[in-house]
């Protein structure tokens, strides 16, 4: 019994992917919308978009983390 | 069967010399084979010293001029002193995780300890040089300018709760990476063997797909190998800036 709630848990877990990957989908499509309209200032915001990307990233990975906790430290 | 396509069965630390605490294992002779490359590929391509560039020592001064502007623009000058170890955690990073990408490797990067000292070494250089430079002004990095004192308590807390964070989310999101990428690209390649096995000649025939795919995916993990050690090298000048300039 408690090893099928931590198998679900784990699967519940990663649903929290999808809100990083909206979140990393929407800095990645201002980016080139923001590129295409003014090309020239695009090379100067890249280190802002790879920031941009980790940090949102990041929350995807917690989720992960969870559920990697889920299923090998619980 | 199962041993022979277990796709985890890539991340096992194995003693090269020696047993116990005390062994030799391949995580360690992997990361010696890194820096060897590294070293050696430097003392190369720097050797010649040539006014026209060749090959080697465009690709030395190409990586040492991109570390280099990215910690300028991020850190600004004073964050320049840091510039050798950002430069070390950079090509250790990236040539490590290239090395992992030859067949039959050990990735360094996909063991969370690994990756877990390295962002340790990143947030203790920030906090100890942070109050070595600015003693407790450093604390003002937890208190933003400009906000309003009654929601003042949540923003420290929040900001507190962030940089905490920062070790894990630095080390886990180059683990998991590493982790999940190879992991895919052992169960594409697990996939012929299994039709192989299962079909024959047919699954060998079928297995052509997935084999591509695994070859498709060897390119992208070639990107991300690259974009994690960027990503890692950003962050940690992003962070040592909070040390230098903990105000902003």
């Amino acid at each position: 019994m408690e090893e099928m709630g931590k198998y679900i848990g784990a699967g519940l877990a990663t649903i929290g992917l999808a809100g990083a990957g909206v979140g990393v989908g929407q800095i990645f499509a201002a980016y080139l919308a923001g590129a295409l309209r003014n090309p020239s200032a695009a090379d100067g915001q890249f280190a802002r978009l790879i920031f941009g990307f980790a940090v949102t990233e990041a929350l995807g990975i917690f989720s992960l983390l969870v559920a990697l906790l889920l299923l090998f430290a619980v | 069967m199962a041993g022979d396509t277990d796709p985890i069965h890539q991340f096992q630390i194995v003693p090269l010399v020696g047993d116990g605490t005390f062994a030799f294992t391949n995580s360690a002779f992997y990361m010696g084979l890194t820096v060897a490359v590294i070293t050696g590929f430097l003392l190369l391509a720097t050797s010649a010293r040539t006014l026209v560039p060749g090959r080697f020592q465009s690709l030395a001064e190409l990586s040492y001029e991109f570390v280099a502007s990215t910690v300028h623009q991020t850190a600004g000058r004073e964050g320049m002193r840091f510039f050798p170890y950002v430069f070390s955690l950079f090509m250790f990073v990236l040539v490590s995780n290239l090395i992992g990408l030859i067949p039959y490797t050990f990735t360094v990067a996909s063991h969370l300890i690994v990756t877990f000292a390295l962002a340790m070494s990143v947030i203790l250089t920030v906090v100890i040089y942070g109050f070595m430079k600015h003693g407790t002004g450093f604390l003002k990095l937890f208190v933003p300018h400009g906000i309003p004192v009654y929601i003042l308590p949540l923003v420290v807390m929040i900001e507190v709760i962030s940089f905490i964070s920062r070790p894990i989310s630095l080390s886990v999101r180059l683990f998991a990476n590493m982790l999940a990428g190879h992991i895919t690209l052992k169960v594409f390649a697990g996939f012929v063997t299994m039709l192989s096995a299962s079909l024959g000649a047919a699954g060998l025939a079928v297995g052509v797909l997935p084999l591509l795919m695994a070859v498709a995916i060897t390119g992208l993990e070639f990107l991300v190998a690259f974009l994690q050690a960027y990503v890692f090298t950003i962050l940690t000048c992003i962070y040592l800036n909070d040390a230098l300039h903990p105000g902003h």
